[in-house]
């Protein structure tokens, strides 16, 4: 068998490492972006001088040909679906047995004036790391970034890490609330202002003004202000990276829509990650979640489907993690932002630093649903076997210690955490978690 | 919406501001290097007392006012912006001339001391050494050595620097509490406590300082002395035994090696204090792995041999030993192991290989507590689930140059037997995905079965 896999990210990375792991296939990566899959979330990391490009590949060089998987740096012009052909750039074509399609996703931009200036772009590929690097090594004044999701707060994070001076427009009035509860979104936003970031909420860009000769001047707000700049930052989300796919007979959408198996509509082709779009989610689930763990996840149901185990993709509990700028950011389970019916939320905040713990659990069932974590750690196994078993919220708290991730020696809360709890709630619960391994192992063996 | 006070414009002039403290502060400790090294090459007859006074303050001030100037005004957090930028920490031209001066400097410590000023014979010292003198005087009665110069300065550079990685990791009680141990255990274990022995005309000993990193224990000359002290001579060597017997099988099971490595020992105090700049500088590469392996054991059966070579010689009076004579052998692991390799390369070759080639490749102490570690002890770092973004900050800043990530990655937990558990990988880790336990049970399987996150349990469904 001839597995071709298009994108060497970590979806279409872990899926030659599980195809390698079931069968001794062919298998073929294709990516013009680099030579050698890295770790796209490294990214800024690289910029800030934490790392160099070569501590972010996944593995050693050598790795790939020790595993016989062979690496093909170009770019993907077309893809022939009826000859089974993948056509790259330069000319050369190779064919395939079983296509996996792992593309990714591109920034987005809206149509604004000016935004294809020098001096504007988004942050996904190795590529824009380079332009930022060549930005930076001209000088940059003033950076303007627009869209306060991850990406956003990451590139504000990166110049601040070199003292470039950063205005950070974000259209919410308060920052990511589309996905963070009131307090840590209040929270967050001081943290970034507490940085030096000159963050403005409720703010839109209305358009990147020329210089006269190709770059950015400046940009101008929706509410008329003009603010001197000679970067734009867009990091507005990102969209399926199928543009060099729409002539073709694949079914697209907005990704390229999968089945539960993430086969497309042509025979032995898949797609995964962040460029797939399920065309029937688990419920309570996006039909595309561009997010590093979900690529990872399917790379491996897609991994088993081409090696002939018929396998459904069920991404289990939701969870993601994050950090803005020094605050640590994890969440398991179902976190609304905002209050809905039949779901309570116990909100637990440190007084002075930025650490806080919010548990939602069902009103009527007292059923644990989800844990939202600024500051803590908390153990990714524990949460969300508790999740998966409608532990009750009593019991939850009771045993919570032994959720904590933190380091040895950190302060635990939990027990004010149960304190604020028992008062809130008019509940007697005390403390009887441990954060051992071997209470833990128990604790769960109880659960399952 | 919500409102905040913009501090926006602030941040950017403190850093200018800052910048100019930490100019300020890096020419103060220079100028009392500077003191040192006129004190070395100037035959002035200058008084001890204020210009050391003078070299150490201006030294210790300007650790603090870099401390201050770098960590200050910042949030408590990672602070490795820049760390590949620096030409100091990124094997640059400052990197390898500080190399080549700190290689020279022991070239000097260990052959030449009479460079150093060491007096010929007992005679007056003059130069570096009669500079420590009224020190030396003060606690141990005698004038200085260029051992106690080493010693005085060692311990000045753990103090000072320990307290700038507390500052720098102020957010992180595992590394405070960590760093206070390893300054105290230096501070007053390895160097008052032996000087003050030798001024009650006790033999100099460093309690935990262990047999086979202390690798002259069983030496004839040191078991003489220990003989001729009575009772207290007796206790250091039961003391001595037990140490490498006993207390260490034992702690290792329950702690693993980071007892010793990261919280006592003076070696490792060095590397995490004075190396933390460099700690990112140690490879990665599974093939430095193995030659990590084949040299650290070569090294401990090297200890060991010529120890049994020793007390061989001792007990029978054959000094024939294995082919060749036992002193020979304890000459040799003296000047290979004892100087080349512990201190040339291990300390000088900082700022190139990064803060623990010693502890990495040679230490023979770490090969015999990284056996427990790895066989029978309860430690292990463990992972966060499927959370690990495979980013790299934790191998990058594995000194002891274990590829944490590789493992982290596959949702493995790690136990490996160089890791000295510093717990910087769990530190760095922006997605909180490592901590390092002492758990019951079942550490081998935890350790060596894949566990893929999802992947495993969907097949065995």
């Amino acid at each position: 068998m001839n597995v071709i896999i298009i994108g060497n990210g970590i979806a279409g990375t872990t899926a030659a490492r599980f195809i390698r792991k079931q069968s001794d296939a062919k298998i073929t990566m294709i990516s013009g972006e680099s030579t050698y899959p890295f770790s796209r979330t490294a990214l800024m990391y690289i910029y800030m001088g934490h790392m160099k490009y070569d501590h972010t590949k996944l593995y050693e060089d050598g790795f790939w040909a020790k595993n016989n998987i062979d690496l093909i740096e170009k770019w993907v012009d077309h893809i022939d679906f009826d000859k089974k052909e993948v056509l790259l750039s330069g000319g050369s074509s190779v064919s395939y047995d079983k296509l996996i399609i792992a593309t990714g996703s591109k920034p987005n931009k809206f149509g604004w004036p000016g935004e294809n200036l020098n001096g504007v772009q988004g942050l996904y590929h190795l590529q824009d790391l380079e332009k930022m690097e060549a930005a930076s090594a001209k000088g940059i004044k003033r950076a303007v970034i627009v869209g306060g999701g991850l990406i956003g707060v990451e590139m504000a994070e990166m110049f601040h890490s070199r003292h470039i001076p950063v205005t950070f427009l974000v259209r919410e009035e308060s920052f990511w609330n589309p996905v963070l509860p009131e307090g840590e979104s209040l929270m967050v936003g001081k943290h970034i202002v507490d940085h030096g970031i000159d963050l403005r909420l409720g703010e839109e860009l209305s358009e990147i003004v020329d210089d006269g000769d190709g770059n950015v001047k400046s940009i101008k707000t929706k509410n008329g202000e003009e603010i001197e700049c000679n970067f734009v930052g867009l990091t507005v989300g990102v969209s399926p990276n199928v543009a060099f796919l729409k002539s073709t007979n694949l079914n697209i959408n907005r990704g390229i829509q999968v089945n539960e198996y993430l086969e497309t509509n042509q025979t032995d082709v898949f797609a995964i990650g962040d460029c797939a779009e399920l065309s029937k989610p688990s419920p309570g689930r996006r039909p595309i979640e561009a997010v590093w763990y979900a690529g990872r996840m399917m790379a491996q149901v897609a991994a088993a489907n081409v090696t002939g185990k018929k396998l459904a993709y069920d991404p289990g509990t939701w969870f993601n993690s994050a950090k803005f700028f020094d605050i640590e950011y994890q969440v398991y389970g179902d976190i609304s932002p905002k209050e809905t019916d039949g779901v309570s939320q116990f909100y637990w905040e440190h007084p002075e630093l930025p650490k806080s713990v919010r548990i939602a659990f069902d009103t009527q069932t007292l059923a644990v649903r989800g844990f939202n974590l600024m500051g803590i750690r908390y153990r990714q196994e524990v949460c969300t076997s508790w999740i998966e078993n409608k532990v009750n919220i009593d019991e939850v708290m009771t045993n919570l210690k032994a959720a904590n991730f933190d380091p040895e020696f950190f302060k635990m809360y939990e027990e004010d955490m149960i304190k604020a709890f028992n008062k809130q709630y008019s509940k007697t619960i005390s403390s009887q978690g441990k954060r051992k391994l071997s209470f833990i192992r128990k604790l769960m063996q109880t659960n399952g | 919406m919500a409102n905040y006070k913009s501090m926006s414009v602030a941040a950017h002039h403190l850093s200018a501001k800052m910048s100019i403290l930490y100019k300020a502060s890096m020419a103060l400790a220079l100028v009392g290097v500077f003191v040192l090294f006129s004190a070395w090459f100037s035959n002035m007859a200058y008084d001890s007392v204020p210009l050391l006074t003078f070299s150490l303050l201006s030294m210790a001030l300007g650790i603090l006012g870099i401390t201050y100037s770098l960590y200050a005004d910042r949030h408590a957090g990672i602070k490795n912006n820049g760390v590949w930028h620096d030409n100091l920490t990124s094997r640059g031209t400052i990197a390898w001339a500080s190399g080549i001066i700190l290689t020279a400097f022991y070239v000097i410590l260990y052959w030449y001391p009479q460079v150093l000023g060491l007096g010929a014979d007992g005679s007056a010292n003059t130069g570096l050494i009669r500079l420590f003198d009224p020190l030396s005087k003060a606690l141990n009665g005698k004038q200085a050595s260029q051992w106690f110069v080493y010693g005085a300065l060692y311990t000045f550079v753990i103090l000072f620097l320990g307290i700038k990685f507390i500052v720098k990791y102020r957010h992180n009680k595992y590394q405070i509490y960590r760093t206070i141990s390893i300054i105290f255990f230096q501070t007053f274990i390895a160097f008052l406590l032996p000087e003050v022995l030798q001024s009650l005309n006790l033999p100099y000993n460093d309690f935990k300082n262990i047999w086979p990193l202390n690798y002259y224990f069983f030496f004839d000359w040191h078991l003489d002395e220990l003989q001729a002290n009575g009772t207290f001579g007796i206790f250091i060597l039961v003391w001595g035994i037990l140490s490498f017997l006993v207390f260490t099988p034992i702690l290792t099971y329950f702690f693993g090696k980071r007892w010793y490595c990261s919280w006592v020992c003076g070696c490792g105090g060095l590397a995490e204090t004075a190396g933390d700049p460099f700690r990112h500088l140690s490879d990665k590469s599974v093939k430095s792995w193995k030659i990590e392996r084949y040299l650290i054991y070569s090294v401990l059966v090297f200890a060991v041999v010529m120890t049994v070579g020793v007390l061989y010689t001792r007990f029978t009076g054959n000094e024939k030993f294995l082919f060749v004579g036992s002193d020979a052998l304890s000459s040799w692991y003296g000047f290979y192991i004892g100087a080349i390799f512990s201190g040339i390369v291990g300390v000088g070759f900082y700022p190139l290989m990064g803060s623990r080639v010693w502890c990495r490749f040679g230490c023979p102490m770490a090969a015999y507590l990284g056996i427990f570690q790895r066989k029978a002890s309860k430690f292990r770092i463990t992972t966060n689930g499927g959370q690990c973004i495979s980013c790299g900050n934790c191998s990058t800043y594995c000194e002891m140059g274990i590829d944490v990530k590789s493992y982290a990655q596959q949702g493995q937990d790690i136990v490996r037997a160089s890791c000295v558990g510093c717990g910087i990988c769990s530190a760095v880790c922006p997605r909180g995905v490592l901590r390092l336990e002492d758990g019951s049970g079942d550490i081998g399987s935890r350790a060596q079965e894949k566990r893929n996150v999802l992947f495993d349990e969907l097949l065995n469904q």
